[in-house]
């Protein structure tokens, strides 16, 4: 499930499909901020005699398995619209959450208040809960093996945004916005900034001891025209804007002003532009766009978690049953598909998951077969499996799920001219417009902002409201031209939702403009079928 | 609990260490509980005691926010200093007039202690009975039950000073009986409204109705839409077009249609935060009271929701919509009502020649926001109607469709109603559903 898609573009942040080494996870190691985060947290108390302590205590209460994860977060948020600030604020959260076995299920408590007093008692709690899980007959959770790991990893940033004078940052959405309403027609100009900083210790009985600390940046804008009974919006660089794991120099590179009067003339463009017609095409999808279509189709249906049914009753369950892996045919021969949390930048790059287990890459797709699932300790040992590191959770007060790292499309061989020129008659849709997926992802539909008719290898006249609809492998399965490591970027996703409690989650999607025969679109209404 | 005296005096100490115009603190803290199932099995099973306290500084006409988590003295310091900070480097907004004053507030009774103190063991056994239900039925049961309590607070410069205590309750069950699935729901203040064993028979029960689905053509239908399916035509009409802000910024269907039929003269669709049929609240984000505003009645759009900014843009005053303290104004009506009618699913289901029985939709999101057109899938059991009888199951399917469109064309609506989280709608019978696509299950 998804709320809003962000990205990266071109020109930006290239970031190719590599790998970093274990040497240099070393080199990042940093301790400055996270001992002010200790002092600032616990008044001056030692954080790992804390959390060895509590975790005694989970083992002597008769668990057999506890972490615990100690988190702080901070958020500020700039909203600008129609040339008025409409929200600056500031946000700061911390706490600690404790996730136990006993009696061989689960529980989980969570408090915002960071003493050994409420710690203990929170503890007591979990274990408690977690008995209270076990009166429900059940199998007892095992977890797979995952060696112990200590040390302190943060990413790097060239500028700390949050050191940024807040008046600069307001200015950077007001000389957008500016530019916005400049076009009649232009009912509402926006534009947002975010920036947010977290620091964790996560500790378990398994002997872990890891601390890590990142900070995400992200900027957007958006154009809103509006006439009788018609509205049509452009955004750039993505819908709802985009993020990375980056400092302000991200913001700086986006150069939103450069691209605010563009976005404002294309909405315009928008409101007299002739409906998306119902038609069977050659469709090629916009990096932004072909990102969101990878989580929804992808990235969420190899949640190993989903697919043993334990989010059967909210988001749903997935087609890809266990019985497929290795031999089910997800999409043509060109199309590779591989999870990496090692690359730099990605919202979904991080050194080792909430259970501490390393960051690594693994396969999904295989030369279009299905390969690969995203795995926890416990989905993982159901297949006799270690884990590959996707469990992460959202803040202080939630448990960690199977999520999305950066889940990526390998790159192809064409550019994005040479997929249009070799197109006689299709569409180019690009950036998100809206986004739907049956409950074990097999059906989707999608709506773009724009689309661009493509008429013998030429670019021609834009349509509005596109959308387009398939079933998942059929849709992978008529791939035929991926674009080229020119052409790939890492893209954002920062409110990837999932769980009961909720929780949203920031991922990341490598692709390239990719293209798709035989695709289903302008689905508006029966007339037009 | 914190209680009133310990919520306001922490409001009114953040109010004070502002040195800006006008202040305003509110802060929401309590302790949720929730325990989830799947594959019959107890899975995931949690706990949090949370806060948020959040202030608002506006100096001149700049306003500046700031929150935390953390309600010591020196948080509660630091907070209020940081959102006057904020507001002194933001530019002027010219909109701006003031925060709101205090009116009478009504008394509201949301809070149930056993509510509030419902244990892991009570919801473990909650659960136990949910799963025994399925199995008897032959189905598998996954879902969750959740408890507890929040206390809210607003207090500003200007004399608002308000705090009600609520507790929640709600439960949710997807059951599956090999190739079927089946869905209920509940939401209630009291815990003791809830029956999780009814609940869980009626989704084991459709679970196994439900098995071995049958394909069939997408196109149109006449549909007899569930309470789980109205809500979502419901609440999407709320946050797309009902509040001041789209109206406002001219994105909503409203636009220009206030006074004029948008619907059939069988709807009437109005928002009551008072209500105890619903989730009573008193008063919004901002302390403002709430009140009943009629929104559609007889088919004509008469009203939209407004919180402080977006009312006294317009020269008016607040509905009591606000839905965040800090951030953005996006006035929302979020305690909606539809007005029931005299049928029954039994007897729209007798009248239907052929059509689709739907439980629920899944993932709908909108295509066009003044067309009000939205699209998404089936779930949890969806069954073909032919001749006055419900004949099969049928796999699921996806619609593209105007809800504004299909609220102009509802032929029965049923005398019961039922609570989808705040808001409470009836079964509806609608002519016309557009389905475009279909899944393989």
């Amino acid at each position: 499930m998804i709320a809003q898609i962000r990205h990266t573009s071109r020109g930006l942040h290239v970031f190719r499909v590599v790998s970093i080494s274990k040497q240099e996870i070393a080199l990042y190691t940093a301790n400055a901020s996270w001992a002010r985060f200790v002092r600032l947290c616990m008044g001056g108390l030692d954080v790992r005699e804390l959390t060895d302590k509590v975790l005694r205590k989970v083992l002597d209460l008769g668990a057999s398995y506890g972490d615990i994860r100690i988190v702080k977060r901070a958020h500020e948020h700039i909203g600008v619209k129609n040339g008025k600030v409409e929200s600056l604020s500031s946000e700061t959260e911390e706490g600690f959450g404790i996730r136990v076995i006993a009696d061989g299920s689960w529980g989980f408590a969570s408090s915002l208040m960071i003493d050994p007093d409420e710690i203990e008692s929170v503890a007591d709690l979990a274990v408690r809960i977690a008995r209270a899980s076990a009166t429900v007959e059940h199998e007892p959770v095992k977890l797979a093996p995952v060696e112990p790991a200590e040390g302190s990893f943060k990413c790097p940033v060239a500028i700390d945004p949050f050191e940024v004078p807040v008046d600069e940052k307001i200015q950077l959405l007001m000389d957008a916005d500016g530019i916005m309403r400049q076009t009649e027609q232009i009912k509402v100009a926006e534009s947002v900034l975010n920036f947010w900083h977290t620091d964790q210790v996560f500790a378990s009985t398994d002997g872990s001891y890891i601390e890590q600390s990142k900070t995400e940046s992200g900027v957007g804008i958006a154009a809103h025209a509006a006439s009788e009974g018609e509205t049509q919006k452009r955004s750039y660089p993505a819908d709802g804007g985009t993020e990375a794991q980056a400092g302000y120099e991200f913001v700086q590179a986006w150069d939103v002003v450069s691209h605010a009067d563009r976005i404002a003339k294309e909405a315009v463009q928008l409101l007299t532009a002739p409906q998306c017609p119902p038609d069977v095409r050659t469709l090629i999808l916009e990096g932004s766009m072909l990102a969101l279509q990878l989580h929804e189709s992808c990235g969420h249906p190899i949640e190993l978690d989903r697919v043993f049914g334990t989010e059967a009753a909210y988001a749903g369950t997935s087609f890809l049953t266990p019985d497929k892996l290795g031999n089910f045919r997800y999409g043509s021969d060109i199309v590779n598909i591989f999870a990496d949390s090692t690359l730099p930048g990605g919202l979904g790059t991080f050194f080792f998951d909430d259970e501490g287990v390393p960051a690594q890459r693994v396969e999904i797709v295989k030369d279009g077969v299905f390969v690969g699932y995203l795995t926890s300790r416990e989905a993982a040992a159901k297949l006799g499996m270690r884990s590959n590191g996707a469990m992460r959770a959202d803040g202080w007060n939630r448990i960690p799920l199977i999520r999305m790292t950066n889940i990526n499309l390998q790159p192809g061989d064409w550019t994005l001219d040479e997929m249009i020129e070799d197109t006689k008659k299709g569409l180019y849709a690009a950036m998100v417009g809206s986004w739907s997926i049956d409950d074990k992802r097999l059906n989707f539909q999608f709506a773009t902002e724009i689309a661009y008719d493509i008429e013998d290898g030429s670019l021609g006249q834009i349509y509005k409201n596109p959308t387009y609809t398939g079933i998942t492998y059929e849709f992978w399965g008529s791939c035929d031209a991926i674009g080229n490591a020119d052409e790939w970027r890492l893209w954002g996703v920062a409110n990837c939702g999932k769980g009961q409690p909720g929780q949203c989650m920031h991922v990341g999607h490598g692709v390239a403009p990719s293209r798709f025969q035989n695709v289903r679109i302008g689905v508006i209404s029966a007339e037009n079928e | 609990m914190l209680g009133e005296d310990k919520a306001l005096e922490i409001l009114n100490k953040a109010v004070g260490y502002s040195d800006a115009d006008m202040t305003q603190a509110s802060i929401g803290v309590g302790q949720s509980s929730l325990t989830r199932f799947a594959n019959s099995v107890i899975h995931q099973n949690v706990s949090e005691y949370n806060a948020q306290l959040a202030v608002k500084a506006v100096v001149g006409k700049r306003v500046g926010s700031a929150m935390t988590n953390k309600l010591d003295e020196e948080s509660v310091r630091s907070v209020a200093r940081k959102a006057a900070e904020f507001a002194r480097n933001s530019p002027e907004n010219p909109e701006f007039v003031t925060l709101p004053v205090p009116q009478p507030i009504s008394d509201v009774d949301a809070y149930d202690a056993r509510t509030a103190d419902y244990s892991p063991e009570d919801r473990a056994r909650d659960v136990a009975g949910m799963i025994a239900e399925g199995t008897k039925l032959g189905a598998s049961a996954a879902g969750q039950l959740s408890t507890g309590y929040e206390e809210y607070a607003v207090v500003n410069s200007l004399g608002v000073s308000a705090y009600y205590p609520s507790t929640m309750a709600t439960l949710t069950a997807v059951m599956a009986a090999d190739t079927g699935f089946g869905y209920a729901d509940r939401y209630a203040s009291r815990i003791s409204d809830i029956n999780p064993i009814e609940a869980a028979v009626e989704a084991a029960t459709r679970s196994v109705r439900s098995k071995d689905p049958q394909p069939i053509e997408p196109g149109e239908y006449d549909v007899v839409l569930l309470p789980y399916a109205v809500t979502d035509l419901v609440e999407a009409l709320s946050w797309l077009g009902l509040g001041a802000k789209s109206v406002q910024e001219g994105r909503s269907f409203m636009c220009g249609k206030m006074g004029e039929k948008i619907t059939g003269e069988n709807i009437t669709i109005w928002d009551d935060g008072l209500d105890p049929n619903g989730i009573p609240r008193p008063f919004d984000a901002e302390g403002v009271p709430k009140q009943r505003i009629d929104l559609i009645v007889n088919g004509v759009g008469k009203a939209v929701v407004y919180d402080t900014f977006t009312a006294k843009k317009e020269g008016r005053e607040s509905t009591g919509h606000a839905t965040s303290a800090v951030g953005s104004p996006y006035p929302l009506a979020t305690n909606i009502f539809m007005r029931p009618g005299d049928s029954s699913v039994e007897e729209m289901i007798a009248s239907t020649k052929k059509g689709i029985l739907v439980t629920r939709f899944h993932y709908t999101n909108v295509i066009h926001p003044i067309l009000t057109l939205v699209t998404g899938m089936t779930r949890d059991g969806t069954f073909l109607i032919e001749n006055g009888k419900v004949t099969k199951p049928v796999m699921n399917m996806r619609f593209t469709d105007s809800y504004l469109e299909r609220l102009a064309n509802v032929e029965m609506i049923s005398r019961d109603t039922m609570r989808q989280g705040w808001t409470v709608v009836p079964a509806i019978k609608a002519r016309g559903f557009r389905f475009t696509g279909a899944t393989e299950f």
